[in-house]
């Protein structure tokens, strides 16, 4: 049995899935950094890929590539193929009906950046966005931006002391003038999963659009949009073991039909004169100009990967995982955790009294550790919890106890050194 | 230098006792000039106050909140420019910001005393930021700069 036919095996019976094998699939994990093993627990900033991703960008730039969608020769075919191949697997990955419905964009930033642009071209003075407290900057400044364009109103929906939504105050912020739901899925520096299930149920009874920021959420988690019911999902091929450079905005075919072109250029257009321009049918309408081929070859290639060990065992794993994480770190003297929501996906923020975040940053990588600190893009969570940052350290399927081990090691460290 | 060593050499004895205990902390209500820095990658944020007797600067106090290397920067700075000129303060800061960033160049152990403690800054690029932040915001001071002076 070849080891893709024994990850299939295991997902398929339930079984754990294989750190060991997993861990060999990435190459960059088995390098020392400052002499001692990398732990690499910033995977919420960007994860790491698998060889199956690296291999499948290089068997396409050494065989395959050529522009997408104009070409007749066999590496046109070829490229767009494998374009629009990706195109399908994203599809099957989050379940959307119809691949109409994936809009391949730069990132998540991007996708959102195009809903604000495309749908909010007609919000008028006194409509209003709902956002969270807890949302990354991305899904912040975009609705900003719009709202300074054509005095839209922002709302924002509170969160209490553990990092969680409070959600019957975000429900009661809903009014007849708003136009958006703009909320994340799993919050990047707090770890926690939002009710969105909650949320768009109510928002579906009076017809107003919710966006779900899904960066956090679809590398550790099975996301089903036509379960979810979500009018948009955006998410990042980083964040999800794939290429920097691409990411997705899935939008249900209601909204992208009526929704205007958010950039102009080659590829999004049927037929250009002077005096009349057809756009192209979706998802092309929103994709102008040569796409980044390379980077859905990769994607493709990641959702294989993934879907082999299967989301819901990734799932199960890090669900462990972060358990034993939140507990070892939890117990060293003087550490606060913050975002201590009931329910948390691998994101453990915190502080250490008297250590500066970004002393523990550096201490810890000098042991190989490899953490994130700061504000995580997130500064009105830090402004509500009255912080200017916090040591954030985020799990990936390819982490395993060892990586926290080495992690509590250097904390351990830090605080040794910080008493003297 | 093993590594452990390298990191005994950035957190010197003398850096973490500034950082724990910082010299001429607090806000100075007759400060004649003030600046604000901030640095947007870690949301750390300095004000450096100053009151003048005629070209000397009598007293110099900064608040804010930082990490260790940039509370020790800004604690060593107070000691290092209380009581000097204007002129002479300017042509310290320009010195010690051209040390924090030419790790190349030689230490001058004997122009810039205590803050040699600081030297081992230079080794991390993305670290040199918080040593330079205090220095950088004084220099605004004394420019009468009242802009929020940014690390980026």
């Amino acid at each position: 049995m070849n080891p893709n036919q024994t990850r299939k095996k295991d997902a398929e019976s339930g079984a754990a899935l294989d750190n060991k094998r997993i861990r060999s699939d990435f190459p960059i994990l088995a390098q020392s950094i400052n002499n001692h093993p990398l732990a690499y627990l910033d995977s919420a900033a960007s994860s790491q890929r698998p060889q199956q991703v690296i291999d499948a960008i290089r068997h396409y730039y050494s065989h395959d590539h050529s522009n997408v969608h104009r070409g007749v020769h066999t590496l046109s075919h070829r490229a767009t193929e494998a374009y629009e191949g990706t195109r399908e697997k994203v599809r099957q990955f989050i379940n959307a009906e119809s691949t109409s419905e994936i809009v391949f964009t730069k990132g998540t930033t991007e996708s959102i950046n195009l809903v604000a642009d495309s749908l909010g071209r007609d919000f008028s003075p006194g409509d209003e966005i709902l956002i969270s407290h807890m949302e990354h900057h991305s899904n912040i400044v975009p609705w900003q931006l719009l709202c300074e364009k054509n005095g839209t109103r922002l709302v924002v929906a509170p969160i209490n002391n553990q990092g969680e939504l409070l959600l019957d105050d975000c429900l009661g912020l809903i009014s007849d003038k708003t136009r958006l739901i703009a909320i994340t899925h799993v919050s990047n520096a707090l770890g926690t999963i939002n009710p969105v299930e909650n949320l768009i149920i109510e928002a579906r009874s009076r017809n107003i659009p919710v966006l779900v920021d899904g960066a956090q959420a679809i590398p550790h988690q099975a996301v089903d949009v036509r379960a979810l019911d979500c009018d948009f999902y955006a998410f990042s091929s980083h964040k999800m073991c794939g290429p920097t450079g691409i990411g997705v905005l899935y939008g249900k075919q209601q909204w992208l039909d009526r929704m205007p072109p958010y950039q102009g250029g080659g590829d999004m257009i049927l037929s250009v004169s002077f005096k009349e321009t057809l756009y192209n049918e979706l998802p092309y309408k929103f994709e102008a100009g040569t796409p980044n081929i390379a980077g859905a070859v990769g994607l493709g290639a990641a959702i294989d990967y993934l879907s082999e060990i299967s989301m819901p065992a990734i799932a199960a794993y890090e669900a462990k995982l972060l358990t034993y994480a939140t507990s070892a770190i939890g117990q060293l003297p003087g550490v606060e955790l913050v975002g201590t929501a009931a329910k948390k996906a691998g994101v453990i923020s915190f502080n250490i009294e008297g250590i500066h975040p970004h002393d523990i940053g550096t201490i810890l990588d000098h042991q190989g550790v490899a953490i994130r600190t700061g504000h995580h893009c997130a500064m009105p969570v830090m402004e509500f919890f009255g912080i200017a940052g916090t040591a954030r350290a985020s799990l990936a399927f390819y982490n395993n106890e060892d990586d926290i081990d080495q992690l509590v090691t250097g904390l351990k460290l830090a605080i040794k050194m910080f008493q003297q | 230098m093993s590594d452990k060593n390298r990191l005994m050499d950035l957190y010197r004895r003398s850096v973490l006792q500034h950082s724990r205990e910082p010299k001429n902390f607090g806000r100075l209500e007759s400060a004649s000039l003030q600046a604000e820095g901030h640095n947007p990658l870690c949301g750390d944020k300095i004000t450096v106050y100053l009151t003048l007797a005629g070209e000397n600067i009598e007293e110099i106090t900064f608040e804010g909140i930082g990490c260790a290397i940039s509370l020790a920067s800004a604690s060593m700075m107070t000691e290092t420019i209380k009581g000097k000129t204007i002129l002479t303060a300017e042509s310290t800061l320009s010195d010690v910001v051209d040390a924090f960033t030419h790790p190349e160049k030689p230490w001058d152990s004997d122009q810039h005393g205590e803050l040699a403690a600081l030297s081992g800054v230079r080794q991390y690029p993305s670290r040199i930021k918080c040593a330079t932040l205090p220095w950088k915001t004084l220099s605004a001071a004394i420019a009468g700069n009242h802009q929020t002076i940014s690390t980026e």
